[in-house]
C-alpha cells in the first residue's frame, strides 16, 4: 500500500555569488599572506625566469620576494627618494628603477649598488621599462618626456616630448624591439616607432591614463585610466574595442592572467576584478581591505600579489591539488565503504529460495512524528536550533505542512517561556524573508492569537515580542518607501511605451 | 462488405463499483459488486473482471449470494425487478418483476418479500444469521424486530450529544449483538437488546469522523470498521482494547465485505476503489474504477503516448483510464503530499493538465485555496521517461501566476526544436514558458519564463496554438488577440461583440487558416487569420467547441432547451457534416477526439468524420452514465455469425434470432462473406465449427436442461413471472417466424433462447 510521503522541503535557489567554473578557479586559493611595507605599494613585477620572484617597489626601497617567502630576498635601498616601477629584464638579471630624485638606476639582481645612473630627465621618472633586445631601456617622466638609453654606454638614445602631461605608465612590446606605448595624464596613448622620431598612434582615452598592457599577440592594447577600462585594436590603427566601467573608483593597475583568458583590473575602490576577454564580462571580484596601488599575477596564476595604498602587501598563494581534496574529505567524511556493501554482495545460488524483505522508508525525525499525529513535537523538532539557523527551509516546510493538515493551531499553543521565546526568535529572524513570509504571516498572527493574554508576564517573551514589532515597522517603512519609488518607475515607464508595448520578461 | 450502422451513442462504462456493497463469493475466488446497469464479477486474485452481468435496465441496487446455492446471487435494481444470476458463467436464470421501487439491500430468501415493501429512507438494514430478527437504524433509532415472537422493540438512542446518529450496523453471527457506527466516530455494541428496557451497550472509540461501515467476520471473532479516515480497524471480539490497523488505503471507507469462509475482506473505497484485503490484513488487490471527484477540472484529454483518457482522480492526482478496457491504468501523484483523510480540509487539487503532441512533457496546475489565506499555486512540468514509462517530476514553479490559471496550452508543433507552454490566468498576464537547456544552479534541461504578457489589463480567458505554432491566440473578454510566439509581436485583434469569448479554436490541416471562437452571447464565429475578417458567424448556444486533432472536423455542442445537441462541421464549409438533436439531457461539460486504434474506411458522408477519432463527452447530470460514445459499428459477416451484439440491445437481438438462424442455410450474402474472407483472418476452424455444432444441437439437449433447471427452481411465483414474459417475448418472435404456440411450446422455445443466449455470451467472454 501506499507508503508515507514525506514533508516536501522546497528548494530555493541560492542567493548571492553564481557558481561557475570561473569562481571555483578564483575562489581556490589559500588565506592570503600579509606583509607591511614601509609606504604605499606602487608596483609589483614577476621575474621571467623559473623561481619567479617578484619585486615589489614601495616607498624608497625595492624589496625582491621568493615565491613562498614572507622575508625580502633581496632589498635595494639606495634610493634617495621614493621609488618607482621596479622591472625585470627578460632573463631576470638586471632590475630597472625610477625615482623621484629623475634618476633611473639599474641593478644587477644579485648585487647591491646601482650598475648604471642614467640622469637626464629633470622630473620623477615613473616608468621604466627594458626593449625586448635587453640593450634599451625606456624611462618616461613627470616632465613629459620619454627616453630610450643604451644600457652599455648609459647614454640617451633619443627624446620623445609629445605628451603634454606627465607620462604615468608606458610598455615596451615584447615582439619588436623598437615599439613601446605611453599613456599619459593628457589622456592619451602614444605609440612610438624607436626608428622613427615621433609618435606613430595616438589614441584618446579620455581620462588620465594610469595602467597599460599589451596582449601576448600584441594586436590590442588595454588601458585603464579614470573608471574606465578600454581595449583598443593596434592593428585596426587603434580603434577603440570596448570601454568597461566596472569599478567605481580609479583603476590604478591591469593584469593578464597566465593563460591569457581572464583580464584583471585592480582599483582604488577596493576591487580587483576579473574580465572573460571574449566578452569582457566580470566573471570574478576580489575584495580588499584598502584602496589598491599595484597588482601582480604569478605564472600559472600560482599566487595573486596586491600592493595596497596603507603599504600592505597581499598574497594569495594557490591552493595544491592535494590540500583541495584533503579539505573536501574533511568535509565530507563518510562510514567506509564496506559498511555499506556489508551482507548486500551476496550473490544468491541457484536454488536459493528469496525471501524478499520490504524495504524501510527513511523518515526524518519530524516526518515521523507527522506520521503519527504528533503535531507539536514535530514542530519542536524542525524548531532545534541546528535546523532552525542552517536550514530555516525545513522548519518552514513543517509550518506549511501543520497550516495544510489544520493543526497549526494545536501545534502552536501551549508553549512554555522557552518554547514561545525559541518560536519568535525564528520569527524575527525569517518572517520578512519574501521567501517564508507567505507562510509565516499567518503563522504569526496564530501565534499573537494564541499568546495575547500571556503578554507581559514573561520579561523574555515580552522581548521578543518587541524585536518583532520593530521588526515589522521597519518592514513597512522599506515598503512604503519600494512602492514610492514602484510608482516613479511606472510614470517614467508609462512616457516612454504605449500601453500594447509587452513587459520585458520576469 | 462492410455494412455501417447508424451513428449512436454508447455508454462506454465509468460507472461506480462502489455504490453498493461488494459480495465475496464461497470461496473468494469472485468479487460481485453493483456498477450501473449491470453487476460486474471481478477475480479477487487478478484484479480482472470476468464476467458483466447485464439484462437491469435501470441502476443496480443490491446484490447478494443465494443462501441456498452458493453459485448463484440475486441482483436488483431500480427498474423494479430481482434477477437471479450463475455469477461463475455469467447466466441470468430468473426474473422476477416488483411493482415497487425496490432500492434496500435484499438479505435472505425467506424474507425477501417483507424487504422488498421496504422503503429507503432506513439506513442500513441487517438481520442475525439466525434469522431471528431484523434490526433497523434511522436517524437516532435503532430498531429490532423479531420474526419469531411476531413483536418489536424499539429502541432510542440517548440525545445527549447531536451527533450519535447511527451511520451502520452489522449483526453479530452467533451472540445477540449488535455493533453500530455512529457519526461522531464511536461504535456501540447493543446486547441483550430482547428484554426490553433492560438493554446494554459498550462504546469503543477510535475514528476521529463518522464511522461509515461496520462488520462483523463469519465466525463474529473480530469486528471491522472503517471511516473517512481510510484507516481498516480490526477489533477483537470481547477483547476490544487489541485493534490491528490498516492505513493509507487512499479514499474513505464506504463499505466493508467479508467472504462467507472469512478468508479475504473487501472494502469499498469513496473514490470508486474496491480493495481485497487478507485476514492477516494485508493488502492483496485494488479494482480500480473511474474516478470522478465533485467535479473534472481538468478537461479530458487524451494521453498521446498510451492513448489513455487523462482526468483528475484521486484529490492530488491525475488517473490515466484506458477506453478501450474500461479500466484505469495508473495514478499519477501530481500533488506529492500525504493525503490528509479529514472532512472540511482544503487540500492541493489539480485544475489544469495538458500534454504536449508527442507526448514527452505534461504540464499540470494544482491549486489550494484557503478561507483567508492567499491562493497557493504550483505549475509542475513533468517528462516522460523512457524507461520506468512514466512521468517524473523535472520543474516546479511556485506561484507561476497571482491569481488562478483559466487556461494552459502546448505549442503543438511536432517537428520544432522549442517546446513552449503558455497559461493564462486572472492576473491580466499571460506567460510563456520555455525548456532552457543548462543552468549553473539545477542540471539538465529545465523550464523557465520565457515571456511575459498583457493586454489593457484585461483578463485572458482562453488560448490556442495554430496548428504549425507559428500564431497564438489568446481571448481576453470579447477581444481576440493573435500573437506571434517567435518575437511576441502582438499580429492582430479580432473582436466580435457583445458577448466575452467562451471557446477559442484553430482550425486544422485545410481549415487552418480559420480561427473559430464561441461568445456568450450566443454567436459561433469563424475568422479567417488571411484577411483578419469575420468569415461567417452564426447563432447558436455552443456550451462546448472542440477540434479533432487528425482531421479539419470541429464539434460543437449546444445547449438548448435542458438537452444538447451535437454539430459536426468543416469551418470551411458552412453546412453541417454531421447534427444529432438531443444527444443527451443535460449540459455536456466536457469532450474529447480520442483518436482510433484501427482507422475505419467509411464513405458515408454523415459517419466519415467518426473514421480516424471517436468523440467522447461527459454530461452533467448523468450519473451513472458519465462517459459517452459515439460510434459506428461496422457490421460484418462475423458479426452477424458470431453475435457480437451490444448487450444493451439483448431484447432486440432475441427478437431477430430466429430470423437470422433461418438465413444460415440458404447461402446468404454472409455466408458467401465468410467463405470468400482469406482464412488467415478467420477465427480458427475448430473454434467455429465447435459453436456451430452446438448451435445446431439445442433440441437434443432441451430435457437434460430442463431437469437441472426445474432443481434450481425454487419459487413457482418466480417461474410464473418469467414464463408470462417469456410468453411476450414469443408473441412478438411469432410475427417472423411461426403462428400461435401453445404455452409448452412457448416455454421450449425460452429454453432454446436461454440456451443460444448462454451460447452467446461464453463467445463474448473469450
Amino acid at each position: 500500500m501506499a507508503s508515507f510521503k514525506p514533508t516536501k522541503i522546497q528548494v530555493y535557489p541560492k542567493l548571492g555569488e553564481k557558481v561557475t567554473q570561473d569562481t571555483l578557479y578564483w575562489k581556490n586559493y589559500k588565506a592570503p599572506v600579509q606583509i607591511k611595507e614601509f609606504g604605499a605599494v606602487t608596483n609589483i613585477d614577476f621575474s621571467p625566469v623559473a623561481p619567479h620572484n617578484y619585486a615589489v617597489t614601495a616607498f624608497t626601497r625595492i624589496h625582491i620576494y621568493g615565491p613562498f617567502s614572507q622575508e625580502p630576498v633581496k632589498s635595494f635601498t639606495r634610493f634617495k627618494d621614493t621609488a618607482y616601477c621596479g622591472r625585470f629584464r627578460s632573463d631576470g638579471q638586471l632590475l630597472v628603477a625610477g625615482c623621484e630624485d629623475s634618476v633611473v638606476r639599474l641593478f644587477d639582481v644579485s648585487g647591491k649598488v646601482a650598475l648604471r645612473m642614467f640622469k637626464g630627465h629633470t622630473k620623477a621618472v615613473r616608468v621604466t621599462d627594458f626593449t625586448s633586445d635587453r640593450y634599451h631601456i625606456l624611462t618616461g617622466s613627470d616632465d613629459y618626456t620619454c627616453r630610450l638609453w643604451d644600457i652599455p654606454n648609459s647614454t640617451e638614445l633619443t627624446s620623445y616630448q609629445e605628451h603634454t602631461d606627465y607620462i604615468r605608465c608606458g610598455i615596451t612590446s615584447k615582439l619588436n624591439r623598437d615599439l613601446f606605448i605611453t599613456g599619459s595624464y593628457d589622456h592619451t596613448l602614444k605609440l612610438f616607432d624607436a626608428r622613427v622620431n615621433k609618435s606613430v598612434m595616438t589614441m584618446d582615452h579620455g581620462q588620465p591614463v594610469e595602467s597599460l598592457l599589451l596582449y601576448p599577440s600584441e594586436g590590442l592594447l588595454v588601458s585603464a585610466g579614470g573608471r574606465y577600462v578600454k581595449v583598443w585594436d593596434l592593428l585596426k590603427g587603434g580603434q577603440p574595442l570596448v570601454s568597461l566601467k566596472n569599478h567605481h573608483k580609479t583603476v590604478t593597475c591591469l593584469c593578464l592572467s597566465s593563460n591569457g583568458q581572464r583580464l584583471l583590473s585592480a582599483s582604488l575602490d577596493r576591487h580587483v576584478k576579473v574580465y572573460n576577454t571574449t566578452n569582457y564580462k566580470v566573471v570574478h571580484n576580489f575584495d580588499y581591505a584598502a584602496s589598491i596601488l599595484s597588482l601582480g599575477l604569478a605564472p600559472d596564476d600560482e599566487s595573486i600579489v596586491v600592493g595596497m595604498t596603507n603599504g600592505i602587501l597581499s598574497i594569495k598563494h594557490r591552493k595544491s591539488s592535494e590540500e583541495t581534496k584533503e579539505i573536501s574529505g574533511q568535509q565530507k567524511r563518510r562510514p567506509a565503504y564496506r559498511v555499506f556493501v556489508k551482507g548486500k554482495n551476496y550473490v544468491p545460488k541457484q536454488d536459493d529460495y528469496l525471501v524478499s524483505k520490504p524495504v524501510k522508508q527513511h523518515l526524518a525525525k519530524y516526518d515521523k512524528q507527522l506520521k503519527r499525529f504528533n503535531v507539536s513535537k514535530a514542530l519542536d523538532t524542525a524548531l532545534e536550533t541546528w535546523t532552525r539557523f542552517r536550514k530555516p527551509e525545513i522548519t518552514v516546510a513543517v509550518i506549511k505542512e501543520l497550516d495544510r493538515r489544520g493543526t497549526l493551531k494545536n501545534a502552536l499553543a501551549g508553549r512554555d517561556e522557552r518554547g514561545l521565546s525559541q518560536l519568535l526568535n525564528f520569527l524575527v529572524g525569517n518572517l520578512v524573508d519574501p521567501r517564508f513570509a507567505p507562510v509565516l504571516v499567518p503563522a504569526t498572527e496564530m501565534i499573537l492569537d494564541i499568546y495575547q493574554s500571556v503578554i507581559g508576564q514573561s520579561p523574555v517573551v515580552d522581548v521578543q515580542l518587541q524585536r518583532l514589532q520593530d521588526l515589522l515597522e521597519r518592514e513597512i517603512g522599506y515598503q512604503q518607501d519600494l512602492l514610492e519609488v514602484l510608482g516613479m518607475l511606472d510614470t517614467m515607464a508609462k512616457m516612454n511605451t504605449s500601453p500594447l508595448t509587452p513587459h520585458p520578461p520576469t | 462488405m462492410v455494412e455501417h450502422g447508424d451513428i449512436r451513442v454508447v455508454h462506454r462504462g465509468g460507472s461506480k463499483i462502489n455504490f453498493r456493497e461488494p459480495v465475496l463469493s464461497h470461496d473468494s475466488r469472485l468479487l460481485l459488486c453493483a456498477s450501473g446497469e449491470c453487476v460486474k464479477v471481478f477475480s479477487s486474485s487478478t484484479e480482472e473482471c470476468v464476467h458483466d452481468l447485464q439484462g437491469h435496465t435501470d441502476l443496480v441496487t443490491g446484490v447478494l449470494l443465494n443462501p441456498s446455492n452458493h453459485l448463484q446471487a440475486y441482483s436488483c435494481s431500480a427498474d423494479g425487478t430481482v434477477r437471479l444470476w450463475d455469477f461463475t458463467d455469467g447466466i441470468l436464470i430468473k426474473v422476477q418483476l416488483h411493482c415497487h421501487h425496490v432500492s434496500v439491500q435484499p438479505l435472505s430468501v425467506s424474507v425477501f418479500s417483507l424487504l422488498m415493501c421496504m422503503c429507503v429512507t432506513l439506513t442500513r438494514l441487517l438481520s442475525s444469521s439466525q434469522g431471528e430478527y431484523i434490526a433497523s437504524a434511522k436517524g437516532l433509532h435503532l430498531e429490532v424486530y423479531f420474526f419469531k415472537k411476531q413483536k418489536f422493540s424499539l429502541k432510542e438512542d440517548n440525545k445527549k450529544g447531536a451527533k450519535n446518529t447511527f451511520t451502520c450496523l452489522s449483526c453479530h453471527p452467533k451472540d445477540d449483538c449488535i455493533a453500530t457506527g455512529h457519526e461522531d466516530g464511536k461504535i456501540r455494541l447493543w446486547r441483550n437488546f430482547n428484554h426490553k428496557r433492560e438493554y446494554t451497550y459498550s462504546t469503543l472509540h477510535w475514528h476521529h469522523s463518522a464511522v461509515s461501515s461496520v462488520r462483523f467476520t463469519p465466525e463474529g471473532t473480530n469486528l471491522l470498521s472503517g471511516g473517512v479516515e481510510s484507516v481498516l480497524v480490526q477489533w477483537r471480539y470481547n477483547q476490544e482494547t487489541q485493534k490491528d490497523f490498516l492505513p493509507r488505503l487512499g479514499a474513505a471507507i464506504t463499505h466493508i465485505a467479508v467472504s462467507p469462509d472469512g478468508e479475504l475482506f473487501c472494502t469499498a473505497h469513496s473514490d470508486n476503489k474496491l480493495t481485497v484485503i487478507q485476514s492477516c490484513v494485508k493488502v492483496s488487490a485494488v479494482i480500480q474504477g473511474l474516478v470522478k471527484g465533485e467535479s473534472v477540472r481538468t478537461d479530458l484529454m487524451v494521453d498521446p503516448r498510451s492513448k489513455a483518457l487523462v482526468l483528475n482522480g484521486k484529490p492530488g492526482h491525475l488517473q490515466f483510464y484506458s477506453l478501450q478496457r474500461d479500466k484505469q491504468l495508473y495514478n499519477l501523484d501530481i500533488v506529492q503530499q500525504e493525503y490528509i483523510h479529514e472532512s472540511g480540509l482544503q487540500q492541493f487539487e489539480v485544475v489544469k493538465a495538458a500534454f504536449d503532441t508527442r507526448g514527452n512533457w505534461l504540464a499540470t496546475v494544482e491549486e489550494r485555496k484557503q478561507k483567508d489565506s492567499t491562493l497557493e499555486l504550483n505549475l509542475k512540468l513533468w517528462a516522460y521517461d523512457e524507461q520506468t514509462q512514466s512521468f517524473v517530476l523535472n520543474t516546479t514553479v511556485s506561484g507561476p501566476h497571482e491569481a488562478r490559471i483559466t487556461a494552459m496550452c502546448f505549442c503543438h508543433t511536432a517537428d520544432s526544436q522549442t517546446t513552449m507552454l503558455v497559461s493564462a490566468s486572472q492576473d491580466g498576464h499571460f506567460k510563456a514558458w520555455q525548456l532552457e537547456s543548462n543552468h549553473y544552479f539545477y542540471e539538465g534541461p529545465f523550464w523557465s519564463c520565457d515571456f511575459v504578457g498583457a493586454y489593457h489589463s484585461l483578463v485572458p480567458e482562453c488560448c490556442c496554438f495554430s496548428a504549425d505554432g507559428s500564431l497564438l491566440a489568446i481571448s481576453f473578454q470579447e477581444v481576440v488577440t493573435v500573437w506571434s510566439p517567435a518575437s511576441w509581436e502582438l499580429l492582430t485583434t479580432l473582436s466580435q461583440p457583445p458577448g466575452a469569448i467562451r471557446d477559442l479554436c484553430f482550425g486544422r490541416q485545410s481549415c487552418s487558416k480559420y480561427l473559430l471562437g464561441t461568445t456568450a452571447k450566443n454567436l459561433l464565429c469563424c475568422w479567417n487569420l488571411l484577411t483578419c475578417t469575420l468569415e461567417w458567424s452564426t447563432s447558436m448556444d455552443v456550451s462546448l467547441l472542440l477540434s479533432d486533432p487528425l482531421s479539419e472536423n470541429m464539434a460543437a455542442f449546444c445547449s438548448h432547451a435542458g438537452c444538447t445537441d451535437l454539430f459536426v462541421f468543416k469551418p470551411s464549409e458552412p453546412r453541417p457534416l454531421f447534427s444529432h438533436k438531443a444527444i443527451c439531457s443535460g449540459k455536456v461539460t466536457r469532450a474529447v477526439f480520442a483518436p482510433r486504434e484501427e482507422m475505419l474506411e467509411s464513405c458515408e458522408e454523415s459517419s466519415q468524420w467518426l473514421n480516424r477519432s471517436q468523440l467522447y463527452f461527459l454530461t452533467q447530470y448523468m450519473v451513472n452514465i458519465p462517459l459517452v460514445i459515439d460510434d459506428s459499428v461496422a457490421v460484418t459477416p462475423f458479426y452477424l455469425l458470431l453475435g457480437k451484439h451490444r448487450q444493451q440491445q439483448q431484447e432486440k437481438q432475441d427478437r431477430s434470432f430466429s430470423a437470422e438462424r433461418n438465413q444460415l442455410p440458404q447461402g446468404s450474402v454472409a455466408i458467401k462473406e465468410l467463405l470468400h474472407t482469406p482464412a488467415h483472418v478467420l477465427p480458427s476452424a475448430s473454434f467455429l465449427c465447435s459453436m456451430f455444432v452446438r448451435s445446431l444441437l439445442i433440441s437434443e439437449k432441451k430435457s437434460e436442461e430442463e431437469e437441472m433447471e426445474s432443481d434450481k427452481e425454487e419459487e413457482s411465483e418466480c417461474e410464473m413471472e418469467a414464463s408470462t414474459m417469456g410468453q411476450g417475448q414469443t408473441a412478438e418472435a411469432q410475427e417472423t417466424a411461426a403462428p400461435a404456440l401453445t404455452k409448452a411450446q412457448a416455454r421450449e422455445l425460452r429454453r432454446v433462447k436461454k440456451l443460444d443466449h448462454s451460447w452467446l455470451s461464453s463467445l463474448l467472454d473469450s
